[in-house]
């Protein structure tokens, strides 16, 4: 089931650097969010605050809030464990188990909830989650042939298939496609499309076509220097940001002009 | 000597000639290899021959090689194999929460410890294992006997110094454990980050996180490290010879005064006093060790490319 974000005057550190500041934002449900920006302005630093992969990097640190439907993902007695099994997440570089074999990486997420399944359930949630990820036809018939002998824009789908298997009510993508040809980054924006209406999506994209194409809503984070904290900058529906953003350095980013 | 091989043509530029160098080093490299083992193995053969070709009665023991090895072999096997079967799990666990649990500079400390430790030579393991483990075990055991005494392995009588097949394998397994811990440890120094991250952000603890990427990848590691202190374990000679009593039974019973020799410790300790027929001996049952280490690492290979596919090397 999708859910709502509410991010509130969110502070993220690096032991004592701070890398991102002051960020709040609504992200609605069912709806895919972009978040754009140079390279080092914290966005992913940004996404992996929201389902608390960030602390697992000794010493770091986030303040602020961070509600999923109204809880407080970084509340007092809320386990980190539980966050990330809500939240699928899928990285810049695709990263399937190598020792796991397609089948099992799909239904790694599975194992892990210790829910009591038969084996047949497994085996349709399995191939739901494939055909979900648009790559069940291109294995079907070596499901148990290793998780990483398959192509790289095969490998991410299979991850997403892998992160949507446990149905998370979020799912984040940092840079999904940035290692993909075009027609698995094509394959991979279908995937979004199709997936949007049951997922909270937010994805992390240089690509400003891209984030034209998928999103609905896009944020765009700076830095005012190298050494200073990133920021958002500002943040509205897609078609706005693109064609008439409020701030200067906003346009100057999309327009190709920056730095 | 062609000039092609001297050094000095590495450096010109002719096209390819460092290749050409470095191939023929690195295949005479492999070559001595095989040169090397081959002849062990014809020395063994050929040194061995006599005495497997002699009537029974004139060999040690009086019972031919076969009967004269076997208590031998069979001492060789229980005491490497249950050394192994202590410190594998041992090392495993240390190298996790080494690379895991353990604060950074508390890690860092274990680590050269660890690496120190595989260092000491056997003879101070030996000596140790004589002095201090041997008249430790001699409580303990005593319990083991009246307490778990239905278990063929604790059945006693015990033995009053300790000098057991008990106390060797435990000098065998924290021989071994180093070795084990710092290559296994190695391994999982290696694991991806990218893969601890796709398990963490799946919603794995810490310890579901080790399970999924971290063991798995570990896994052929683990077992070359097991066959190294294994092969270690079995080729033992100086511990084992100061620590263990013998006596020449073939049991499996750990904490009696009745003990099987290894073949190791059986050929150091014999071998000063030994001629003829019985050197020959001696080298009949040396070839059986070689044999031996030679099928352990055969079937480690075995084990570990059945599954290279999912080994994650690609
Ligand atoms: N593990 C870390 N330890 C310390 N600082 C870090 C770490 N990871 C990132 N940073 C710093 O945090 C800031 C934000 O980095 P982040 O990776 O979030 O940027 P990004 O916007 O995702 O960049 P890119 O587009 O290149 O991926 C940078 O200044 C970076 O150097
Ligand atoms: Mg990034």
């Amino acid at each position: 089931m999708a859910k709502h974000i509410q991010v509130k005057d969110l502070d993220i550190y690096y032991d004592e650097f701070l890398a991102v500041q002051g960020v709040s934002m609504t992200i609605e449900p069912r709806s895919v969010t972009a978040l754009i920006g140079p390279s080092g302005c914290g966005k992913s630093t940004f996404l992996r605050s929201l389902n608390r992969m960030h602390e697992l990097v000794p010493k770091a640190k986030v303040e602020g809030q961070v509600a999923i439907n109204g809880r407080d993902i970084y509340g007092n007695n809320v386990d980190p464990v539980d966050i990330r099994s809500e939240i699928g997440m899928v990285f810049q570089r695709p990263n399937p188990f190598p020792t796991m074999s397609i089948y099992e990486n799909v239904a790694a997420g599975i194992r892990l909830t210790g829910a009591r399944m038969k084996r047949s359930e497994i085996d349709d949630l399995v191939e739901r989650s494939l055909r979900s990820a648009n790559l069940w036809n291109e294995v079907k018939d070596r499901l148990h042939k290793p998780g990483g002998g398959i192509s790289g824009g095969q490998q991410q789908r299979l991850c997403i298939a892998r992160a949507i298997a446990v149905d998370p009510a979020v799912l984040l993508m940092d840079e999904p496609c940035s290692a993909l040809d075009p027609i698995s980054t094509q394959a991979i924006e279908d995937l979004i499309n199709d997936l949007k209406p049951d997922y909270t999506i937010v994805i992390v994209t240089h690509n400003m076509q891209q984030a034209a194409r998928v999103s609905d809503t896009t944020g765009f984070f700076n830095l005012a220097d190298v050494g200073q904290p990133g920021r958002l900058i500002e943040m509205d529906t897609t078609a706005k940001i693109f064609s008439a953003p409020r701030e200067q350095a906003t346009e100057d980013y999309i327009t190709g002009r920056f730095g | 000597m062609p000039l092609s091989e001297t050094p000095s043509a590495v450096a010109r530029p002719r096209p390819r000639a460092g290749d050409r160098v470095f191939a023929g080093l690195s295949t005479g490299a492999g070559l001595l290899i095989l040169v090397v083992l081959a002849g062990v193995a014809a020395f063994l053969l050929v040194e061995a021959w006599p005495a497997l070709t002699a009537p029974p009665e004139e060999v040690p023991g009086g019972r031919g090689v076969a009967l004269y090895v076997w208590p031998l072999l069979f001492g060789t096997a229980l005491s490497a194999v249950f050394a192994l079967l202590i410190a594998a799990p041992l090392a495993v666990t240390i190298a996790l929460f080494v690379t895991y649990y353990a604060p950074r500079a508390l890690a860092q400390g274990l680590g050269y410890l660890i690496d120190l430790l595989a260092a000491v030579p056997s003879i101070i393991y030996g000596l140790w294992g004589f002095t201090v483990l041997a008249p430790a075990t001699v409580g303990p055991s005593g319990w083991l006997a009246d307490n778990l005494g239905f278990v063929p392995l604790f059945a006693g009588p015990v033995s009053a110094t300790g000098r057991t097949m008990l106390v060797a394998i435990l000098v065998l397994a924290v021989m071994i454990l180093p070795i084990i811990t710092a290559v296994v440890r190695e391994a999982f120094r290696q694991v991806p980050r990218l893969h601890e991250e796709a398990a963490h952000a799946l919603g794995a603890t810490r310890w579901e996180m080790l399970r999924m990427a971290v063991l798995p990848f570990g896994r052929s590691a683990v077992i070359g490290a097991s066959m190294l202190g294994l092969g270690r374990a079995l080729g033992e000679t100086m511990a084992v010879t100061i620590v263990l009593s013998v006596s020449g039974g073939v049991t499996v019973n750990l904490i009696s005064s009745g003990n099987p020799s290894t073949i190791a410790a059986d050929i150091a300790l014999q071998f000063p006093e030994s001629t003829g027929l019985a050197v020959n001996t001696l080298i009949a049952s040396g070839l059986v060790l070689f044999a031996v280490t030679f099928a352990v690492n055969m079937a480690a290979r075995t084990v570990i490319n059945r599954r290279s596919e999912f080994s994650g090397a690609n």
